[in-house]
Formats: C-alpha cells, sequence, structure tokens
C-alpha cells in the first residue's frame, strides 16, 4: 500500500460504476441519443433498449416488464410509495406502518404525510436492529393499507424478516377480503440488499419494491420501483405519459441501460463476491477487537441477520467525524453515524432505535466492503485505527 | 468544509491535556449532540498564566478548544472574558454553519472557567 493510494470503505453510500455498464451506456449519450418516446428510427432505437433493460430488471426481480417503472432512484420510488398508494386509497383507509430504521426518503415523507392527516405507526427494533414479525402483526388495523419495510438497514446491515412479513400479510390480507376490509400493501426499500440477498418479488410476497442503480455498481440517478398489476398507485411526477403514466419526465435512457447491465453482473457474481466480502468483514471485526480496547459493534454478526459487507462499530471517547476525518487524511474513506454527519443534533436514528447511548452513537463508524476491496487493505486500515482511536481517546474529558 | 486553519489545529492541537491543580476549570456541552469541552487555566496577576484544553467531538470542537487556548493565554481576565465564540470561528477563517451553534463552544468554556476561578477566589478570600 502506497502513502497516495486511497481505499474505499464505504460502499452503502455509493460504488464504482462497473466499467463493462459504462461501456454498455456510452453509446446511448452520443450516436444513440434517442428519446424512446419518438416514433422515428432514432426514438425506436433508444426504446428497444430500454424494453430489454426493463425486461432483465423484471427478470432479476422474478416480475414482468409492465411491473418494472424506472425512477431517478430510490428516494423518488419510495417517495412514489408512500404519497402515491396512500394518496391514492384515502377513501379506504389512512394508517400505514413503518419502522424506526427506515431510509430518510421514507421516515420523512411519512412525517410529512402524517402532517395532511395520516396516521403512521414506526415499528421498534431489537438490539441488533431488528423489525419483529409480531409488531407488524399487532400494528395492523382495520384502517391500514400499507406495510413499509427495508430488506436491510444501510447504516448496520440488519437484515429485516422480509420473507415472513410478506407471508404474514399475505394471511392477513386474505382474511381481510373475507372481513370487506381494505388489502394492505407491503412494500420493500430493497436498496442495500441487491448485491446480497435473494430478491424474487414472489418469494418476498412483496407488491412494491424501491432499487437504487449506483449501490451495485451501476451508475447514479437510476432506480427502480416494482409495482405488481393491480396495485393502485397516484402519479406524483404528471405531465406525460412515460412508465404507462406513473411517473412522467423523459426516460434516463443511459442510466436505464447501465443499471440492468450492473444489475446482470450483480446477479451473477452474488454468491462469490457476497463469500467474499463476508471473510473480509469477519476478518476486520476480528482485528479491531483483538487490537483496540472498548468497542461495540452495532451489527449483526452472523450473515443470516446481517449483510455479509457493513461493519457499524463504536468507540466510546473518540468521536465519529473525528475518526473519520483521521482515516480520510490517511486515505481510507468511511462514514459515521455521528450527528456531526448530519445537519441535525442527534446522532442516527438508527443506533438511537437500537437503543445504544448517545456517547455510543456519536463514536460511531461505518465500514461498508466492497466486491474490490482485499485483505491487504484491511491490514493498512489496521495500521491507522487503533493510534487514531487512542489520540483521540487521550484527547477527551470523560474517559 | 472545514478551513485549513480548522484541520490544522484539529491534526495538531495547541495545549492539549488534563493540568494539574488547575485554578479554574471550565465545562461544558453534553452527551446528546455529541461535544464535550474542558478548559483548564492558571492564573497569576490576574491573566491566565497557563491554559489547557481536554474535548470529546467532532474537527470542529477540536479547533476552537485549541484556538481558544491560543487566543486567551496570556490576556487578562477581563481581555479573555471578552473573547466571543464568534472570535474563535473568525479566527479559524470561518467554520461550517451547521457547526457554528452544535461544536463552537470554546468561548463557553473559557468564560466558565474564568467564573469558576472567581468563585474559588471570592470563597478563598472570605
Amino acid at each position: 500500500m502506497t502513502a497516495n493510494s486511497r481505499i474505499y470503505l464505504d460502499h452503502s453510500a455509493t460504488t464504482p460504476l462497473d466499467p463493462k455498464a459504462l461501456r454498455k451506456m456510452q453509446p446511448y449519450f452520443t450516436e444513440k441519443f434517442g428519446n424512446p418516446a419518438s416514433i422515428h428510427t432514432y426514438g425506436q432505437e433508444a426504446l428497444k433498449a430500454v424494453d430489454e433493460a426493463r425486461e432483465a430488471v423484471a427478470e432479476f426481480l422474478d416480475a414482468t416488464n409492465s411491473e418494472i417503472f424506472f425512477t431517478s432512484g430510490a428516494t423518488e420510488a419510495n417517495n412514489m410509495v408512500l404519497r402515491g398508494t396512500m394518496e391514492k386509497r384515502i377513501e379506504e383507509g389512512n394508517h400505514f406502518i413503518t419502522s424506526k430504521i427506515e431510509h430518510p426518503s421514507i421516515l420523512e415523507t411519512a412525517r410529512s404525510l402524517e402532517k395532511d392527516g395520516f396516521m403512521a405507526s414506526y415499528l421498534p427494533v431489537d438490539k441488533e436492529g431488528r423489525v419483529s414479525k409480531e409488531s407488524v402483526q399487532k400494528a395492523i388495523t382495520k384502517k391500514t393499507v400499507l406495510v413499509s419495510i427495508m430488506y436491510a438497514n444501510n447504516e448496520v446491515g440488519a437484515i429485516q424478516p422480509i420473507k415472513e412479513i410478506g407471508k404474514l400479510i399475505r394471511k392477513e390480507n386474505k382474511k381481510r377480503l373475507k372481513e370487506g376490509l381494505p388489502e394492505i400493501y407491503f412494500h420493500v426499500d430493497a436498496v442495500q440488499g441487491i448485491n446480497f440477498l435473494d430478491c424474487s418479488v414472489k418469494r418476498l410476497r412483496c407488491h412494491l419494491l424501491s432499487l437504487s442503480g449506483h449501490k451495485f455498481y451501476g451508475p447514479k440517478g437510476i432506480g427502480v420501483l416494482y409495482k405488481q398489476e393491480g396495485v393502485a398507485l397516484k402519479a406524483q411526477a404528471t405531465g406525460g405519459h412515460q412508465e404507462r403514466n406513473v411517473r412522467a419526465g423523459t426516460s434516463n435512457v443511459p442510466g436505464i441501460i447501465g443499471l440492468a447491465e450492473a444489475l446482470k453482473i450483480a446477479n451473477k457474481n452474488r454468491e462469490k463476491s457476497s463469500a467474499k466480502v463476508f471473510e473480509l468483514k469477519k476478518y476486520l471485526i476480528q482485528k479491531i477487537k483483538d487490537q483496540i480496547p472498548n468497542i461495540k459493534v452495532n451489527s449483526p454478526e452472523s450473515d443470516n441477520k446481517g449483510l455479509p459487507n457493513i461493519a457499524n462499530i463504536s468507540f466510546p471517547g473518540a468521536e465519529g467525524e473525528s475518526i473519520l476525518l483521521k482515516l480520510d487524511f490517511a486515505g481510507i474513506a468511511v462514514s459515521t453515524g455521528s450527528a456531526c454527519s448530519s445537519t441535525s443534533l442527534e446522532p442516527s436514528h438508527v443506533l438511537l432505535a437500537q437503543r445504544l447511548t448517545f456517547k455510543e452513537a456519536h463514536s460511531s463508524v461505518r465500514f461498508s466492503l466492497g466486491k474490490h476491496n482485499t485483505k491487504k487493505e484491511i491490514n493498512y486500515l489496521m495500521k491507522h485505527l487503533p493510534k487514531i482511536i487512542e489520540d483521540l481517546r487521550k484527547m477527551s474529558p470523560i474517559k | 468544509m472545514y478551513t485549513k486553519e480548522v484541520l490544522a489545529h484539529f491534526t495538531n492541537p495547541k495545549n492539549m491535556g488534563k493540568m494539574k491543580n488547575p485554578d479554574g476549570v471550565g465545562d461544558v456541552g453534553n452527551l446528546r449532540c455529541g461535544d464535550i469541552m474542558k478548559l483548564y487555566i492558571k492564573v497569576k496577576n490576574d491573566k491566565i498564566k497557563d491554559i489547557k484544553f481536554e474535548t470529546l467531538g467532532c474537527a470542529a470542537a477540536i479547533a476552537t478548544s485549541s484556538m481558544i487556548t491560543d487566543l486567551a493565554k496570556g490576556k487578562t481576565l477581563v481581555e479573555a472574558k471578552k473573547i466571543s465564540n464568534k472570535d474563535v470561528a473568525v479566527a479559524l477563517k470561518g467554520l461550517p454553519s451547521a457547526k457554528m451553534h452544535c461544536s463552537n463552544l470554546a468561548a463557553d468554556a473559557l468564560a466558565n472557567a474564568i467564573e469558576n476561578y472567581q468563585k474559588k477566589k471570592n470563597k478563598n478570600g472570605k
């Protein structure tokens, strides 16, 4: 490891674009620039490529082409789900269920809906950051029309029991049909799961699912909403017939092509890359346990409860942003759940939901590994990290 | 995001560490927002003869702690009391707006330490 090279351990924030995906995208910026909504040859050429990409996404999700809608990313898809289904179904019910550890694109939209008069339940999580099926069951009311739970948490990697919740909701819906109660839609924000988890919508038993291109080595600014045939949703962006009137706006053709290619690659390499990053994660956690006293692992350590690539660790007595900056000076990129990483004065809502103390939450660092990371890079990290923590702890008035 | 001055003080903080037998101690911040500052002063002839800090917090919290020790050292208590949080930020050539309130506590810590010194002195004087 040379002093000038940089190490990227922030793959939950974003990933580099796969060169193969880039090559596939390139012609669609220049010679094949047509608008897929145009009837002429330029347009049809672009439309054909978009259709093929749609088919690839549908295949990956175990869905049909007509159930795939391209968006600008998962944030837009999540907004579409919450606002779009709740507003559309206001006559049927005004209550939805989500969890305390969702991405801000869900939580802030949920709060905004509450201001508009909708009712929300925010489910708690256990110490490992997991929602329970039982809490979903308890929160369901006659007025419930939507449950939105993320597949895996972006800060700690906790995998949620999506298949169990999906089963429960399906069972519940059968009962509700007989009782004349509104159907409950089940939405899964699958952004962090794509690289590592089974994303068949049939097996998850979800009605809606969101994903984002740049989390799996695809381009930024492109995402997908899966919407099961027949699921009612009010369009949020209007003013065009694109995406079958569900999402107006000219299609991001190069983005769509890049996303589909990246998805194919992710699917092909899933098992191999999952196993590789999981080994590396275990190695990293063990090294930190061995070399740094008084730490707390906030991520589930077993691979059936936590994503194989996220290690969220607290170093009480040192503050997250200070650790992040000192690592950055050494050429290592990570992220933190300290308040200083946000514009609010509070640390990570996820870590607080896991009942970490403020001191622990402010001292948290997220290491999120990717398919290109190596053991050598972890060794380089471990050359710097213990000293950084020691120095910051020396500076602190509370030990 | 941070100025060169902030990063310099963060990387090589001045007057860092605990002080033995300080004449005054200032304590500010809370665990909720994540920044905790402790400032120690030694006073001679109403002047700040020595000053040290201990801080748990982000780069802004550490840099402002370091900067105030630079600004206050050698000053009379009257002069030192006049140093504001804004003065500290200006000396660091600015702080990100989000940090102006949560992490810019050093002047409060100093005022707190001077108060603590004066209280002790008055008590002993009686």
